[in-house]
């Protein structure tokens, strides 16, 4: 019993050890000085992989993600500033390498969706909340029924209703 | 029946919106380098490692600017189109990026060349000047080193007849009263 135990202890932690995460192994030299490596990951995880879109430089393996890095340490390393670095990604690549972009035309309807959603939001909820104190203030609620059968029943209704005048 | 006119209709929006946004290719990034000069740059050449060709040796006539590898699959469905529209006449200049030589020359050498120059980016720096994302993508430039047009992925005869031949015929018309 306490063999099994220990086998099941041990198949757990061999497990773990295996389900290291696979570090990036990055193909340059990251910067040695701690302020720099700090602005590079700030800036690696600023920045989109546009190979795979949906991640960020720091997160990818593409190639063109490790060049990109490469091409980051570079210019840190010959004294860029951080506004300078985003400058010379977005000339080449465009806005669309910023995860999070700068508002403008292109992107207005980006930033303003969000808004526009809330108001809208707000709109439907303000009639609703309005039609439902109507309809409880005077309790009235009418059966809902289609015109057609209303109009049908109606008919029906004056047919019989027309023999008996006749008798009478 | 008037109470659900109102979400049918957000709803065909909603659908037509969603249907238009996976018609679109994710991949076609629009390029901040349309109507900039070409990045500067100076390579060593396929055919000839120790020469150095230059941005501005390829002014003076319009051309196609071809980002390929021979590693790269999607790039041998459009070489055959290249070589075609070399033997009529069209510039064709590659960029061969982190590359094998060999690899190189061999594709060529067995699919035809379609290249009046091929630029080796052994690293992959000058692809990120030129704002390349995957290979292939084509540059269109015109005469004065100008980049007007950028394609995404291989290019296919409905591509060429449909956008690029109409504007290399406009670059070379462009070109003519300077001539004259």
């Amino acid at each position: 019993m306490a063999n099994a135990l220990f086998n099941v202890v041990r198949a757990i932690g061999l497990s773990l050890i295996f389900a290291m995460p696979a570090f990036a192994i990055d193909s340059f030299q990251l910067p040695e000085d701690p302020a720099t490596l700090t602005r590079y990951q700030v800036l690696a995880e600023e920045f989109r992989c546009l190979v795979c879109q949906n991640q960020n430089l720091a997160d990818s393996n593409a190639d063109l993600a490790n060049d990109l890095k490469r091409e980051l340490v570079e210019l840190l390393e010959s004294g860029k500033s951080d506004d300078q670095i985003r400058e010379f990604l977005v000339a080449r690549y465009g806005d669309f390498v910023l995860y999070r972009p700068p508002v403008n035309k292109a992107t207005a309807m980006l930033w303003l969706a969000p808004l526009i959603g809330v108001l809208g939001i707000g709109l439907v909820v303000v009639l609703l909340w309005r039609r439902g104190r109507n309809e409880g203030d005077v309790v009235t609620a009418e059966p809902v029924v289609d015109e057609d059968i209303s109009n049908a029943l109606n008919e029906l209704r004056a047919a019989k209703a027309e023999p008996q005048d006749k008798e009478s | 029946m008037k109470r659900f006119i109102l979400p049918v209709v957000f709803l065909g929006g909603l659908v037509t919106l969603l249907a238009a946004g996976l018609g679109l290719n994710p991949r076609e990034v629009p390029s901040p380098l349309i109507g900039k000069p070409v990045p500067p740059f100076a390579l060593p050449t396929l055919n000839a490692p120790d020469r150095q060709v230059g941005h501005t040796e390829l002014k003076g006539q319009p051309y196609l600017f071809n980002v390929w590898a021979s590693w790269c699959p999607t790039c041998y469905q459009e070489h055959e189109l290249l070589v075609e529209l070399s033997q009529r006449g069209v510039n064709v200049v590659g960029l061969n990026i982190e590359d094998k030589r060999e690899d190189a020359l061999k594709m060529l050498a067995r699919g035809g060349n379609p290249y009046s120059v091929v630029l080796v980016d052994a690293d992959g720096r000058s692809r990120i000047d030129w704002g390349v994302i995957a290979t292939p993508e084509t540059f269109v430039v015109d005469a004065q080193g100008i980049i007007r047009h950028k394609h995404t992925g291989a290019i296919t005869w409905k591509d060429w007849q449909e956008t690029i031949a109409p504007l290399f015929e406009q670059l070379y018309r462009e070109m003519e009263p300077a001539n004259g």
